[in-house]
């Protein structure tokens, strides 16, 4: 696999977390490193018990194909394989593979001398998986609580889960990560489309530089952010996004709210 | 571990102000600039100067305007009281125009009249907001990737205030301006035509959506990573690549075998975003003129299940499991 141009100076030893040189290579374009080793052997396992399950099941349909929790009988003990069996161990294998990945990001980071901002942003989303699938079924008493694995059953899941609640919209934390949502993407639509607008000018001008990007934005609404300032801006809205859809699933079920959420408003009236 | 991981900004340097680039109508820009040492910890202290012409002026009184028809009527409907005014205010709504009405251009002020007004004024801003963006674009000789990344967001709100409206035949369609009001709207809107969750469009805005989310944690992380080799200059890095880019670039190709560039990312995550309201237009759009039941679509089509019992029933979880036996 060909190097680019100027990969070779960039691959040098060490940054590794664990077991100094042991597995300090690449293979084509990838690092592999301790971790790498670890996750391709997590994801393997998963994926196989994935295809396991898909075989003993009743459906071929990949659009139907659903790994499913144990019912909530099993509360928190492991269940049959067939009863919900796999979804616990691939949920155990998917976790591991994902820290294993944040790992090997960190170990990537510091090898290209970068901070760690790339695997602390991953971690969010970690936790918001964790949260749906071990802290909330821990929480509420059975692992039946967790969603299903499938394309579009695990929307089933949480069409069936919101409505327990009345009305999810009104729970106050999924309107705080719904607005981070949108306002994270509103953010990029207006960062990516400035850069290329500055890059990428009308007929006969010359590439432009951050002080037409400042000059724009004090021009239309008064105030530009900067280069650097868009960047924590566009981090913050990602992570809070996912922090508050962690915390909206979290808060929705004993022992802090079990009722609609349409009545957690009543305290305003 | 003892590096420092950029996150707010802690030196800050104070010069002269930047009164932008020269356009011809410079004289059009207002406020004095003044730094803030707050901002400044994030992102550029300096704050102003901004451009007034008449088409931003003109949009600003438009949004008053229709703002103060939606606030009026809020207050009415509570009989002109302040108090029950403030504690009612998230299910207070100005409601859009009763169905008898279908598409009449102004039937009576309070049965959806005011809707109407309040509608045409906060479009009517939203639209000349765009030329001035447009224009301004076109005066430092820019792009029009803003202008059209905007449009693709007025496409969403006229879809769902506008243009289904008109399909369906009646204004009543349209969306009631209220906190608790429009998402009551939401709600009812899934359920009637059949759980919106199996309209692949709505399907696909929310992937984008989620996705815009994952590609500016990556980016934005990506490039505060790099900011100690000034990566945050990307312009630069674009047209006269340094180590920051190298960087940049190896991270994301040693992790997962490719990588984006400079400008590539950029144009990832335009599509990202401008295709989220893009595809959610559409889905709103054929919800009611083209699909009237989604899941009656989503058998016929084989991505919903005919027989739901091959997945689970979600169990009930208001209810705990601990000490149940």
């Amino acid at each position: 696999m060909a190097l680019l141009s100027f990969e070779r100076k960039y691959r040098v030893r060490g940054g590794t977390l664990l077991y100094g040189d042991t597995f300090d290579f690449w293979v084509g374009p990838y690092y592999v490193g301790f971790f790498g080793v670890c996750t391709v052997v997590f994801a393997v396992i998963g994926t196989a018990l994935i295809i396991y399950g898909a075989a003993i099941g009743p459906t071929w349909n990949p659009w139907l194909i659903s790994i499913n929790p144990p019912p909530i009988e099993y509360k928190l003990a492991f269940a049959p394989m067939r009863e919900g069996g796999l979804w616990q161990w691939i949920s155990i294998f998917a976790l591991l593979a994902f820290i294993s990945w944040a790992l090997r990001m960190v170990e990537i980071a510091r090898k290209l001398g970068m901070t760690y901002h790339i695997p602390i942003a991953f971690s969010f989303a970690i936790l918001a998986f964790a949260t749906l699938n071990v802290f909330r079924p821990i929480m509420l008493g059975a692992w039946g609580h967790g969603f299903p694995y499938g394309i579009w059953s695990h929307l089933n899941w949480v069409w069936f889960t919101g409505y327990q609640y009345g009305n999810f919209h009104y729970n106050p934390l999924h309107m705080v990560a719904i607005t981070f949502f949108f306002t994270n993407a509103f953010a990029l639509a207006l960062h990516a489309g400035m850069v290329l607008s500055a890059a990428n000018v009308q007929k006969g001008e010359t590439m432009k530089q951050p002080e037409h990007e400042d000059t724009y934005f004090r021009d239309t609404i008064g105030y530009s952010i900067g280069t650097l300032g868009i960047h924590r801006l566009g981090l913050f809205t990602a992570l809070s996004a996912g922090f508050w859809s962690a915390a909206c699933i979290i808060i929705s079920g004993p022992p802090i709210w079990s009722r609609t959420w349409m009545e957690w408003w009543e305290f305003l009236r | 571990m003892a590096e420092y991981q950029n996150v707010f900004t802690r030196v800050q340097v104070f010069g002269p102000a930047d009164h932008g680039i020269p356009v011809a109508d410079a004289e059009n820009r207002a406020i004095k600039p003044f730094n803030s040492v707050l901002l400044g910890r994030i992102g550029n202290a300096q704050f102003g100067p901004i451009y007034l012409g008449y088409l931003g002026i003109l949009s600003i009184v438009c949004f008053a305007i229709g703002f103060s028809i939606i606030g009026l009527n809020m207050l009415a409907s509570v009989d002109w009281n302040l108090v029950t005014f403030v504690r009612e205010f998230f299910w207070l709504q100005l409601a859009a125009p009763l169905p008898q009405h279908g598409l009449k251009i102004l039937p009576p002020l309070d049965e959806g009249g005011w809707w109407l007004l309040a509608g045409f004024f906060i479009t009517a801003s939203i639209l000349l907001w765009w030329v001035r963006m447009y224009r301004r674009a076109i005066a430092l000789g820019l792009g029009l990737h803003v202008c059209y990344a905007f449009a693709s967001a007025i496409w969403l709100y006229l879809v769902l205030g506008f243009i289904r409206p008109i399909l369906m035949g009646r204004w009543s369609e349209a969306v009631p301006f209220g906190i608790f009001p429009h998402l009551d709207w939401t709600n009812n809107f899934s359920i009637i035509y059949g759980n919106l969750f199996w309209n692949p469009f709505h399907g696909l805005s929310i992937a984008f959506l989620y996705g815009s989310a994952v590609l500016f944690a990556m980016h934005g992380a990506t490039i505060l990573a790099v900011s100690r080799y000034g990566g945050e200059r990307e312009l630069e890095q674009m047209s006269d690549r340094g180590t920051a880019a190298e960087r940049a670039g190896l991270f994301w190709r040693w992790v997962m075998g490719f990588n984006a560039s400079y400008e590539s990312i950029h144009r990832w995550a335009w599509w990202f975003a401008v295709l989220t309201t893009l595809t959610g237009g559409i889905g709103i759009l054929i919800t009611g003129p083209v699909v009237t039941n989604w899941t009656v679509w989503g058998q016929e089509a084989g991505i919903v299940p005919t027989d739901f019992s091959i997945w689970p029933i979600t169990p009930q979880s208001t209810v705990s499991s601990w000490g149940a036996d």
